[in-house]
């Protein structure tokens, strides 16, 4: 590549999904385009059935296909079209281009095999000119916050907590050195303390490993200090995309604004949370708005 | 001044044997929830709030009797819980429900859900028949913001808040005076959340009800909550009004709890 502008690590060009189940064809993504440049932090923010979990699991084509079919759209990593590229192409992406870490991360893991043992089996398929495996996973398990990874090696999934669990997942995915880390809902599952814990250590990696992140989440309330820009989905489109502080200060689609309004804010003293009137958004513009 | 307490916690001790050796002799103990006391006045919120392993459950599920206590005392109204044969406990249970957290795990996927509602009423008002047993549960569906004609449909046709919403209503069934909410929102969207949040709260004040309610996030234990009680280890380390908790924490673990709320 010769060009001066850099090129996004990620680009979603006019992306559409459809699960097309016997005669009925539902539209989950419909031309959905954003971008993510190296090391860039991107959240998409939206509600269950927005379309967010579908976007991020078609970036590798990992939703089963039938029923699954991409009527229209490029997703270019890297400069490659994935939606054109081969099975086997996938494979040797997947883990060790693109990482994902997942909601549960005690369904993730494998129970009968210790943490170590998962961890070396994807460095196996994705690093195998590594030799002191070993060690590797050690630094891994260290860089994640683990506190004695030589003994955690060691441990099966149930013997660590839902916070130790999603760290071992990280380790995982970090462990391949991926160039973007998808996180679906990564702190839904853990006690708020812990969700900060993950936040904190998800921003210190992506400062010190330098990769990029496609964070997924329903809160808008996490976001902020990690994902540079930001895009609300809403019905399977795009409603708003911009930076986060302008999207967060001045959201100006309805939508937007009634999921930042729905978060509940302590010491506020309303006797009734803010809900989404969804009958009312009927009426809201289909028209993305678009922050600088 | 300040209503009757309808429930009231004494030095409630639970604890869980560690068992080991061939002979799985009794090496030592978990001490889950260690001396807890606190009530909860009529027809209002104590929220109880603590991280997992915190033995906030625990208090929850001893107060309902599906967990014998080790030491210590639950009155109901005055009257004491602990140490009630199955008997003459059977009959309080319908005074006191629970609302569970996983919606997906505690609805039973091969029953619909008129079924799973009224095997309640099947239990606890026996007299009804089967037409006023079926007339009941399409009032109470339509009383937790769902329809009648989703009597026969099967829990996994129900989006998660939806869901929410069943576990609710089939806690409803019984007219209880007391329900413990464990963690009722936390695996929900927060959009869905602020709509169950606020259903609990339009329930309260058309029946009167009393809740206990227990979650690992501060944000939502202080909106809805009349008193706060903050565990951590199995003890309660601060105990003070909805206000107070957030404007003046005094605990350590309390400021470490709100300062985790993420700020938008």
């Amino acid at each position: 590549m010769t060009a001066a502008a850099p090129q996004p690590l990620l680009k979603i060009d006019d992306l559409s999904v459809q699960f097309a189940t016997g005669r009925s064809v539902t539209d989950a993504v419909q031309h959905v385009s954003f971008a993510i440049a190296q090391g860039e932090t991107v959240a998409v923010v939206g509600e269950s059935g927005s379309g967010k979990s579908v976007t991020a699991l078609s970036l590798t084509r990992l939703l089963p296909s039938p029923p699954v079919r991409y009527p229209s759209g490029r997703i270019l990593f890297e400069g490659e079209d994935l939606l054109q590229a081969s099975g086997s192409r996938l494979r040797e992406i997947r883990g060790s281009r693109i990482a994902y870490i997942f909601q549960e991360p005690g369904t993730s893991l494998n129970p009968v095999f210790t943490i170590g043992h998962q961890i070396e089996e994807a460095m196996q398929l994705h690093r195998p000119e590594v030799t002191d495996v070993r060690s590797e996973i050690v630094r891994a398990l260290d860089l994640v916050g683990i506190r004695e990874p030589e003994k955690r090696l060691g441990d099966y999934p149930h013997q660590l907590s839902g916070g130790m669990q999603q760290r071992a997942m990280i380790a995982m995915a970090l462990s391949c050195r991926p160039r973007l880390l998808v996180a679906d809902e990564p702190t839904t599952a853990l006690d708020v303390t812990i969700q900060k814990q993950i936040m904190d250590l998800l921003r210190d990696l992506k400062r010190d490993v330098g990769m990029a992140i496609l964070l997924i989440t329903h809160n808008f309330g996490i976001i902020t200090g990690i994902a540079e820009r930001v895009v609300v989905m809403f019905r399977g489109r795009i409603v708003e995309t911009g930076p986060t502080e302008a999207v967060l200060k001045n959201p100006r689609h309805p939508y937007t604004q009634a999921l930042i309004a729905c978060v509940p804010k302590p010491g506020a003293r309303q006797r009734r949370l803010t809900t989404i009137d969804h009958a009312a958004l009927e009426a809201a513009p289909a028209e993305a708005v678009i922050h600088d | 001044m300040d209503p009757a307490p309808l429930l009231t916690v004494d030095h409630l001790k639970v604890y869980f044997p560690i068992l080991g050796g061939v002979f799985r002799r009794r090496i030592g103990e978990v001490k889950a929830v260690d001396d807890v006391s606190f009530e909860i006045p009529q027809g209002t919120t104590v929220g109880l709030v603590g991280e997992s392993g915190s033995g906030k459950t625990t208090v929850g599920r001893t107060i309902l009797g599906l967990q014998p206590a080790t030491a210590g005392s639950i009155k109901l109204e005055g009257r004491e819980l602990t140490g009630l044969p199955a008997s003459e406990f059977r009959p309080l249970r319908k005074r006191l429900q629970i609302i569970f957290q996983d919606p997906y795990n505690s609805l039973n996927p091969r029953l619909s859900v008129a079924d799973i509602i009224a095997e309640a009423l099947e239990i606890h008002f026996p007299e009804m028949n089967r037409t006023e047993r079926r007339d009941r549960v399409a009032e109470l569906l339509t009383q937790v913001g769902l329809q009648r004609d989703h009597l026969d449909r099967y829990p996994h046709e129900f989006s998660g808040g939806q869901r929410q919403r069943i576990g609710i209503a089939r806690a409803l069934a019984v007219k209880p005076d007391f329900i413990v909410c464990d963690e009722p929102v936390s695996a929900l969207d927060v959009s869905v959340q602020a709509q169950i949040v606020n259903l609990l709260q339009d329930l309260q004040e058309q029946m009167g009800l009393t809740y206990l309610f227990i979650a690992h996030d501060l944000a939502v234990v202080e909106h809805i909550s009349d008193h706060v009680l903050v565990m951590t280890n199995g003890k309660i380390v601060e105990s003070a009004s909805a206000e107070a908790i957030y404007e003046d924490p005094q605990h350590d673990y309390t400021k470490k709890l709100l300062a985790a709320i993420p700020e938008l």
